[in-house]
């Protein structure tokens, strides 16, 4: 059987015109995915039991469902600070479940992006986000920017379905219709397929924004001759490209999150395309990474007002970044557990950070053996979604899709597990109040 | 032998080909290797598939060398995962993200091992 118009449950492109083959409820065949894509949906060897451990360096025991679903409810009923982190890699439906334990527990929730865009909400609080969707890029931008994003690598079918190849109703040449322009600080894949490639110096793209604006305000008489590592001549022809455009696009990732300025980074090039907006209509969109990491950021609003790094210890939703993400709070060694769910911080966090993850009790709810999982004392394995389990999830842009089913397995999704250990911890702290 | 450059992490394919089999080989290949150009190898010595040993202020990790020469002297890139975390800075400046690029570090030829992701985690419990 092939199912077609599939959904891809791996990043923010969520592209949804793939064909899976199955044959006897497995995938033999992904057509029109990306590689990594495909090998998602192909799926990999998978954690086949629930597994405890007391000891992290001690080898994992098999347990049942129901005692692993307990002991992950004593200790977080029990922890004063427990952190609840990932989120990304599952369907709406239990991120919303996620909001509810974590209320229950008195815990902090977290998600990827606070080791990804989370400086980009920070940059929208500021100032801000005049975009659009990515429908609307594909059909009419004419000037496209990447700045600090490697979409080749990264988002390998974003610039043939949404950004650079694809002919829209008025970029209807495709490439031909729009100029490319990549800042990036090395010549990276999708710098290669651009018109105009500008290497900015290792942490000084803030500097390089301010001189863009400012010549885009016409006042590049204040410029200096270099501004992080870019000529001045350069700069002026590219913000004059910028201003030229009828449509402008700036899609922009790690490369501007993760350097030096951090938010102030997002803030700046959300400044700069608001300029641009006197010249012509431009909009500007973060190149989010989990297929759904944009739906967490939305489930999350709509439960507790804030986007991700939400505390709710005092009883109500309280958000400060920089206090309440989840490496500011492992570094001040706050943490006494961990619920690590559709995410794996032990791959991305900073290894001091997960040390401290060493020193107090893991759970890990993942459908495979991840770095998290080596941290872990107890593990869950659930459904993957987009793949075995149908559910909402927002592309990079903010529309919702909803993800398809493809296989049927025994495991049980991530909901189910969390509603389980919802009402165990509820039955916990019921008696001991 | 050593030079100082800036290190930077980052996705790649088949690092995220692999995100959901971090225990096989072929994430050990996707993520443990550092890129430099041909000329900073050049200038410390070592070939394609050399162990290079990267040290931050934060860190340090052993990894074999693959060349790229997109990568501007002095600029070297890890794969984001267990070996890039190895001398990330967990210092988030107040907004919640650590400094996962742009950081100071010194690449030297090594005749150590690389650990696998496994025995990486395994230094931190």
């Amino acid at each position: 059987m092939i199912i077609k118009d599939v959904l891809c449950p791996f990043c923010g492109c969520l592209c949804d015109d793939l064909a899976v083959e199955v044959v006897d409820n497995k995938v033999v065949d992904v057509k029109h995915a990306c590689k990594i894509g495909a090998s998602k949906i192909r799926g990999h060897d998978r954690i086949k039991a629930p597994m405890m451990r007391d000891d992290k360096k001690g080898e994992f025991r098999e347990v049942s469902y129901d005692e692993a679903i307990n002991e992950s409810a004593k200790i977080l009923a029990n922890s004063k600070r427990p952190l609840l982190y990932g989120w990304a890699s599952g369907v709406c439906e239990m991120m919303k479940k996620g909001v509810l334990l974590t209320e229950e527990v008195g815990g902090i929730i977290d998600n990827t992006a606070s080791v990804c865009h989370g400086p980009s909400a920070l940059g929208v609080h500021e100032k801000g986000l005049p975009t659009g969707t990515l429908g609307q890029f594909a059909n009419r931008a004419d000037v496209v920017v990447f700045w600090g994003c490697n979409p080749v690598q990264a988002h390998p079918r974003h610039m043939g379905r949404y950004s650079v190849f694809t002919k829209g109703f008025f970029a209807n040449k495709g490439r031909r219709s729009r100029k490319v322009v990549v800042f990036d600080v090395r010549k990276t894949d999708t710098a290669n397929l651009a018109d105009e490639y500008v290497q900015v110096n290792p942490g000084e793209d803030y500097m390089v924004l301010s001189a863009l604006r400012a010549i885009v305000a016409e006042k590049g008489d204040v410029v200096p001759e270099t501004v992080g590592g870019v000529p001045k001549e350069k700069l002026v022809e590219v913000a004059e490209t910028m201003k030229g455009a009828q449509f402008g696009i700036v899609y922009f990732g790690m490369g501007l999150t993760q350097s030096r300025g951090k938010y102030k980074n997002i803030d700046n090039a959300v400044s700069l395309v608001t300029e641009l907006n006197a010249h012509g209509k431009h909009s500007i969109i973060p190149m989010r990474g989990h297929y759904n990491v944009t739906g967490f950021g939305q489930v999350c609003a709509w439960e507790t007002g804030f986007v991700n790094a939400v505390d709710m210890s005092r009883g109500y939703p309280y958000y400060n970044p920089g206090e309440t993400c989840s490496n500011d709070l492992l570094m001040r060694e706050e943490i006494d557990a961990a619920f690590i769910i559709a995410g794996d911080a032990g791959a991305h966090f900073p290894a001091q950070s997960i040390a401290r993850m060493g020193k107090v009790p893991v759970i890990n709810i993942d459908p495979f053996h991840s770095a998290s999982t080596e941290m872990a004392n107890i593990v869950i394995p659930t459904k993957v979604s987009g793949v075995e389990l149908e559910g909402t999830a927002y592309r990079m842009d903010g529309v919702s899709l909803r993800m398809r089913k493809l296989v049927d397995v025994d495991f049980p999704s991530d909901e189910e597990v969390l509603d389980k250990i919802i009402a165990k911890v509820q039955e916990i702290k019921g008696a001991s109040s | 032998m050593e030079l100082k450059v800036t290190f930077i992490s980052g996705r790649t394919v088949d690092q995220g080909c692999n995100l959901e089999n971090k225990t096989s080989k072929a994430y050990f290949e996707a993520a443990g290797y550092c890129e430099m150009n041909s000329a900073d190898a050049g200038r410390i010595s070592v070939e394609p598939g050399n162990n290079v040993k990267v040290a931050t202020d934060f860190g340090s990790v052993v990894v074999p060398l693959k060349i790229c020469e997109g990568n501007p002297d002095g600029l070297i890139f890890i794969p984001m995962g267990p070996w890039a975390n190895a001398v990330v800075d967990p210092n988030t400046s107040g907004c919640g993200m650590p400094g996962f690029k742009g950081i100071p570090a010194v690449v030297e030829p090594s005749s150590e091992e690389a650990l696998t992701m496994k025995q990486l985690m395994a230094r931190l419990k």
